[in-house]
């Protein structure tokens, strides 16, 4: 996986970012302070804008100017979040034009560590983690048994839809929804609605 | 010696008017900046503005940043490190105890400290 597939991902994110940004603001609605959709397509606009420009020469270089922009324009907690981890996804990389499945799936885990770290977050807290954890082991799981990338990022992005449908029942630990303490619970985490539209971007570029 | 304070809110407004007390109440020559809500002036946090806050008032002796909630403080520990720390305690009042300690000549772990002892103090 090159620049141009990074970019490619990047892209497709970011138009499935804005056709969801109504859907992901009304589950923002409902438990947070309903700009979740605005906030992340204002940042993914900026970012794919960011990489007309000027293209980056390398996977790392591409994921920390996509990490950067991320964190400047969003304006919302997403915006620390998913720039830590597109940012902690880089570091891993170095200056390799080429990235293996595995080196992918070690830049996902790495950028899942930042977030965990940032937001002080584990599984079962409603937030994108709850997302993002078990699309990562799926990931790793279907890579070690021999799987070919789209398979292996298609069974990452069901893990990571799976596990947002996951947070309905969970009352939030973290967050802006764990004000609501009980009332937080019967909606689905929009952070972690927003990592599965990214991981199935993912997998959907992966596929072509 | 004197430490920096800037106050991260989601809210624009919220911040200055918070700075504005403390610096009524801490008195006037702590440097205490305001980082509040989005670029636009919306509700959010601008990780420029506060970039731009914490060098306004950093006089080397270290900067404390008071963040309200949500992305103002996951966008405040973006910029932890040694001299610049992120003080977990209530905005309003860790706000005021922080600007009175800083406005004493504490040094940087007395500062936060008076901050956290905001926490505990019971109105009635």
């Amino acid at each position: 996986m090159d620049t141009a597939f990074f970019t490619a991902w990047i892209e497709e994110s970011a138009r499935r970012v804005a056709a969801e940004k109504d859907w992901l603001t009304g589950l923002d609605a409902a438990i947070g302070d309903a700009d979740h959709g605005t906030n992340l397509d204002r940042g993914f606009t900026a970012v794919v804008q960011t990489l007309a420009a000027k293209e980056p020469d390398t996977p790392a270089a591409l994921l920390n100017l996509v990490g950067v922009t991320l964190i400047r324009k969003v304006g919302g907690a997403s915006g620390p979040l998913y720039g830590t981890a597109f940012r902690e996804m880089s570091k891993t990389l170095g200056d390799d034009a080429e990235v293996s499945p595995a080196g992918l799936c070690d830049a996902l885990d790495a950028g899942l560590a930042g977030v965990q770290k940032l937001g002080s977050a584990a599984e079962g807290d409603k937030t994108m983690v709850d997302a993002l954890a078990p699309a990562v082991r799926e990931l790793r799981r279907a890579l070690q048994e021999g799987a070919e990338p789209r398979e292996a990022t298609g069974a990452a992005a069901s893990a990571a839809r799976a596990g947002a449908k996951a947070t309905i029942p969970m009352q939030a630990r973290r967050g802006r929804a764990s004000y609501l303490g009980e009332r937080s619970v019967g909606h689905e985490d929009p952070g972690a609605a927003s990592a599965a539209i990214i991981l199935t971007a993912l997998a959907t570029v992966a596929a072509r | 010696m004197v430490v920096g304070i800037v106050l991260i809110s989601h809210s624009g407004p919220l911040a200055a008017e918070v700075a504005l007390l403390a610096a009524q109440v801490g008195g006037a020559g702590v440097p205490l900046a305001a980082a509040g809500g989005a670029e636009d002036g919306g509700l959010g946090t601008s990780p420029d503005l506060v970039a731009a806050a914490i060098a306004e008032v950093d006089r080397g002796d270290g900067v404390i940043l008071i963040p309200d909630l949500g992305s103002a403080v996951l966008t405040a520990r973006l910029f932890e490190e040694e001299r610049v720390v992120v003080a977990d305690v209530p905005f309003v009042e860790g706000a005021i105890a922080a600007t009175v300690s800083a406005g004493a000549g504490s040094p940087l772990e007395a500062v936060l400290a008076a901050a956290e002892e905001a926490r505990t103090f019971r109105k009635l």
